[in-house]
């Protein structure tokens, strides 16, 4: 039979067949940070742990457990290789279009399964830093509502694009949002674009600010 | 097939690993089959049988004859009269078709009006039936949706609570694609003439593989395909029974009586009656092979393999096909590990559909949407042997262990 390649890459192949720094043994790893994300309910869900060299606020060792697919696999795999020796500061600004850069790309509805990774190490992150003390660098990735009937943030807005939304319509769909009195409907739009130039758009161009 | 053609580049250092000899082995046959030898044959016998079939000429004559012989054919392996046998372009469209008669009060062509406006369908059925009856609605029919037990099968007091003189069909699938199940069309077939309304079962996935008889089952429409038989894709078919209601999805041509306009499938057409036929010799031994080859992997698994469950009715259930869910695993991730070991499988898991939505099937049976998404069906075929089911057995265990052992959503017993 003629071998049709994958869907995805070799290097999505490479770590979803040898995962690297799976967190087999999680009570005797004596994290310094752990994040989880995520719901097996729809899914998909993520741990990270990290490991962190106090001196140099750099990343030690990171370590990962998932519920999820082949995506999800290799795009936390590949991102636990990223981090090691990272800063903090750098690791906390990883963002998904980073590692689907470093996967070599990932089918478009596919994308959203390696969006939990850096939601959980931002987690672990942050965790981090409230054992340690250092709360001021807590950062915290605040929600604003932008349906008021419906009550959806922009995180939901953005999450829903990268889960395949691309109109308007589509976002009602997926989140009900703007479905009661429709007041919110310029804004969702906005936010809609914004996202969508942030996630898919690979030509810089300074998306507006939402 | 040899083991070799299949190292392709993804897969040398895979294939290099592997132990056991490797195979390449379908396990997917709900989704699509093989061609029968016997199919392969006939198609390539119909490909120069060019002519129009409604031509008035020889060329076309002699189309005509071929494509009126495998009318009775698919007649007969379902107990039709060939009159009552419409070709289509696929099952989707046979449904699609079916449906479509709720909207045929327009009056702009001769057939029967259908005089209900109410739909009851289920909420197991294919996506085309779902789709379809949501356009349904969206034009004014009233939808119903049954619901299923546990086993997949419907509830028969809700439909009789369902039932109004409004009713102008009922939709309902004979087996299910995803897990199995064989629904009782005959007592629900009973239920729903009783109060004046018309049945049509989606029988894509049953006929061929359970015997099947129009009046036996006293239906009024039914909708077959072709590739899930060992014939090609593109060609379906649908019975109407004489006098029914129906309304042309594609108008503009005197094809199919005026049914479906479109120059007809020649090549298709001849094939899917060549394919009924190969499953009228083949399909009674065939069933007692799968049911044994299935019970074989069924038992395989549950000594193998611990906190899975199997989904779908334990005995009204097609021969080839098992359902089931792993704790903790995602069924995208089952589904390539085994793709690379050589086995192919479907999947009810959000992440391999792109929709983002486990299977509705499996949710409809209850289960919580974790365990939809750690579901793998899989579906036996003529080709399928023991030792197909003997490697399967060797190499699951394994992909499920190593999948548990990376989950956030699995705690081993102790």
């Amino acid at each position: 039979m003629e071998q049709v390649n994958w869907v995805y890459t070799d290097k999505v192949l490479e770590h979803f067949m040898h995962p690297k720094n799976i967190l087999e043994d999680e009570k005797n790893y004596h994290e310094d940070g752990k994040g989880i994300t995520g719901n097996i309910k729809c899914g998909d869900q993520m741990i990270v742990a990290i490991k962190v060299d106090k001196e140099k606020g750099t990343i030690a060792d990171c370590k990962w457990k998932t519920f999820g697919c082949a995506s999800a696999i290799a795009s936390t795999s590949v991102l636990s290789e990223m981090v090691k020796g990272m800063k903090l500061e750098d690791a906390f600004k990883i963002s998904p279009k980073d590692i689907n850069k470093e996967l070599g790309g990932l089918p478009e509805h596919k994308i959203h399964c390696s969006v939990l990774g850096d939601k959980a190490l931002r987690a672990a992150i942050n965790d981090y830093y409230e054992r340690s003390g250092l709360t001021e660098k807590v950062k915290r990735e605040d929600a604003r509502v932008v349906c008021n009937c419906m009550n959806i943030t922009d995180h939901e807005i953005e999450d829903a694009v990268l889960e395949g939304a691309r109109t308007f319509y589509e976002l009602q769909e997926k989140t009900k949002v703007s479905t009661v009195c429709g007041e919110c409907k310029d804004d969702v739009e906005r936010l809609l674009e914004f996202y969508k130039n942030k996630h898919f758009c690979d030509i810089e161009e300074k998306p507006v600010t939402p | 097939m040899n083991p070799k053609e299949r190292i392709g580049r993804h897969n040398k250092k895979a294939a290099r690993e592997e132990s056991m000899d490797k195979r390449l082995i379908y396990f997917d046959n709900n989704a699509t089959t093989p061609l029968h030898p016997e199919v392969k044959k006939a198609i390539f016998e119909a490909l120069d049988i060019y002519g129009n079939p409604s031509s008035l000429h020889g060329f076309g004559r002699l189309a005509r004859k071929y494509v009126e012989e495998a009318r009775e054919k698919v007649g007969r392996f379902i107990g039709a009269k060939p009159e009552e046998i419409l070709f289509v372009g696929s099952g989707s469209e046979g449904n699609n078709t079916v449906l479509s008669i709720l909207n045929s009060q327009c009056g702009a062509c001769e057939f029967n009006a259908c005089s209900g406006k109410e739909l009851i369908t289920t909420t197991i059925e294919h996506p085309c039936v779902l789709e379809a009856s949501k356009c349904m609605a969206e034009k004014g029919v009233k939808v119903t949706y049954l619901d299923v037990d546990k086993d997949g099968k419907v509830d028969l007091d809700q439909l009789k609570d369902s039932l109004t003189p409004m009713t102008g069909l009922v939709s309902i699938m004979m087996a299910n694609n995803e897990i199995g199940t064989i629904q009782d069309i005959k007592t629900i077939s009973a239920v729903v003439h009783e109060q004046g309304a018309l049945l049509h079962t989606d029988a894509v996935q049953a006929v061929g593989k359970v015997p099947v008889d129009v009046n036996d089952l006293g239906v009024d429409f039914l909708t077959l395909s072709g590739h899930k038989i060992y014939g090609p894709k593109g060609i379906g078919a649908v019975y109407i029974r004489k006098g029914s209601p129906f309304c042309p999805l594609i108008r503009g041509g005197h094809q199919e009586r005026g049914r479906r306009a479109g120059t007809e499938n020649t090549i298709g057409i001849i094939a899917l009656g060549k394919a009924v036929d190969m499953r009228a010799i083949e399909m009674k031994e065939e069933e007692k092979r799968l049911l044994a080859m299935k019970e074989t992997l069924r038992k395989g698994i549950a000594e193998k393999i611990p906190d899975i469950r199997f989904v779908g009715h334990p005995i009204d259930s097609l021969p080839g096909t098992l359902n089931v869910s792993f704790d903790g695993a995602e069924g995208e991730a089952i589904l390539l590990y085994l793709d690379l070991a050589g086995i192919a499988v479907s999947t009810g898991s959000a992440c391999a559909s792109g929709s983002l939505d486990p299977s509705h099937v499996i949710l409809a049976t209850g289960l919580p949407a974790e365990c939809a998404h750690g579901s793998i069906r899989i579906s036996l075929g003529r080709e399928n042997t023991i030792e197909d089911i003997d490697y399967m057995l060797h190499v699951l265990p394994g992909v499920i262990a190593r999948i548990r052992d990376m989950s956030t959503a699995y705690v081993r017993r102790q």
